[in-house]
């Protein structure tokens, strides 16, 4: 017969979570996790560009990618306002009362749009002239005030632009790619330069609407397809 | 102890407000106090955009006079020097005042070396395929002969409508033709007053045509009347 004692069966002890660690003085809810300052600008760039995988800003993506010049124009204006919308929300975060900050912010973004508008008419008056009134309706860009609201609002001045920076540049190499190939197909150029030489006729369609559309297909089909192709390839690691 | 409220009965009083976390739960501000930032806050907004929009206007008006000057210059056949005529009760003259200057429609008189004029050249707007189109007109206000045209603005169809502007081949042969002026298409044009239309570009070209034609009717007499005048 066996001696030992069987130990007594005891209920597991229910260890009561730990208690969250103190937050910061100035947390926020619902600020984003820490992350290293090279992340928060290839964020707008790659998986979370405001185009091709958040959807924002579609208008002017459609209406001003007919010619490279205007598209990139177009990129590197709002990435002005980004940057400079974003810097300013979170300087003055804390002094932001919660009830006006919807209108603070496009108060920021309407100074900076402007801005934008009158550098770009004395810089650059024929490109200007293109972009026509869609240079003001930045202010309208969901992408402007969603970066406001959900990242500069939270977050420090550094991260603030590295965030605006990459986003901007995301939105600017969006447009560039769509303006390359419909300028490209449409005029046979490429910012103003002959590409494809006097025989090439022009597929006219490309700088007309309807091939924003098709372009923009084209490109969202095509990161859905990579972004797919990568997932799978994990899941055959794993 | 639990129960089970019928539906109908009213729901008990609370008896303590619902607890709610601290973050959710934000401070009570003042109204004054975002007046105040409101205030300030635009106060410098516009500080800002005022500083800026005096430090670009220079360069922007010199954009659009650069431009303007251009457009005359070609219009014209780089005339050696013009002057600006402004509409002011149903009659051109040049003595307006500065506020005048920018509202009044104006013609450019271009004259050659020798001081002899060589026409007018005016701007004109109606509506295109699309869009308004704009065009500076040059020509001879006695005989209604046209020197040349520009277009200055235009939204027509790009690589078919917006040939009235690039397609120099149409731009160039208005040179010498009179008004009013005929479209003609698939043929040579056939006498002073008719020009081709381009192909694929039918009615982008026919309103070019009919801007020209409205304006020269317009302004031939008011300038003949101001030559006959003597320029006062």
């Amino acid at each position: 017969m066996s001696t030992t004692v069987a130990p007594p069966r005891t209920a597991p002890v229910y260890e009561p979570p730990a208690p969250p660690a103190t937050p910061a003085p100035d947390f926020i809810p619902g600020s984003p996790p820490p992350a290293p300052l090279w992340a928060d600008t290839w964020r707008g760039i790659s998986k979370e560009n405001p185009v091709l995988v958040q959807m924002l800003g579609m208008c002017p993506t459609m209406a001003v990618t007919n010619v490279m010049a205007n598209g990139i124009a177009m990129g590197l204006a709002t990435t002005f306002v980004l940057v400079g919308s974003g810097l300013f929300v979170s300087l003055f975060r804390k002094y932001i009362a919660h009830e006006v900050r919807i209108t603070s912010y496009i108060l920021i973004i309407a100074t900076f749009v402007t801005l934008a508008d009158l550098l770009l008419a004395a810089s650059f008056p024929e490109i200007s002239k293109a972009l026509g009134p869609f240079i003001p309706l930045i202010v309208a860009n969901c992408l402007l005030l969603g970066r406001a609201e959900a990242f500069a609002a939270k977050v420090g001045p550094v991260r603030a632009l590295a965030d605006g920076l990459g986003m901007g540049l995301g939105f600017t190499l969006s447009l560039s790619a769509m303006s390359a190939i419909r300028e490209l197909l449409g005029r046979g150029s490429l910012l103003g330069f002959d590409v494809m030489g006097p025989h090439w006729e022009p597929w006219v369609f490309m700088v007309l609407p309807p091939g924003g559309f098709f372009t923009l297909g084209l490109l969202l089909m095509t990161v859905a397809w990579v972004a797919e192709l990568r997932r799978r390839r994990r899941e055959a690691v794993a | 102890m639990t129960s089970v409220a019928p539906h109908c009965a009213p729901p008990a009083a609370p008896t303590e407000p619902v607890a709610t976390p601290e973050s959710v739960k934000a401070p009570e501000v003042s109204s004054w106090r975002l007046l105040a930032t409101l205030g300030i806050a635009g106060a410098a907004a516009g500080l800002l955009v005022v500083a800026v929009y005096r430090a670009t206007l220079p360069t922007i008006e010199r954009y659009a006079a650069q431009k303007e000057a251009g457009a005359v210059r070609e219009v014209l056949a780089a005339p050696a020097r013009w002057d600006t005529v402004y509409l002011a009760k149903g009659a051109l003259t040049k003595r307006v005042t500065a506020d005048e200057r920018k509202t009044l429609p104006h013609a450019y008189l271009g004259f050659d070396a020798s001081g002899k004029p060589t026409g007018a050249a005016i701007t004109a707007q109606e509506p295109g395929f699309q869009e308004e189109v704009l065009l500076m007109i040059g020509f001879e206000p006695a005989s209604g002969r046209l020197i040349g045209f520009k277009v200055l603005d235009q939204k027509e169809t790009p690589g078919l409508g917006d040939k009235i502007e690039r397609d120099s081949s149409f731009g160039s042969q208005f040179a010498g033709r009179i008004a009013p002026l005929t479209g003609v298409k698939g043929r040579a044009p056939a006498g002073e007053h008719e020009v081709q239309t381009i192909t694929g570009a039918t009615i982008s070209s026919r309103a070019v045509i009919r801007i020209i034609d409205h304006a020269i009717e317009q302004w031939q007499p008011l300038l003949v009347a101001y030559e006959r005048r003597g320029g006062a």
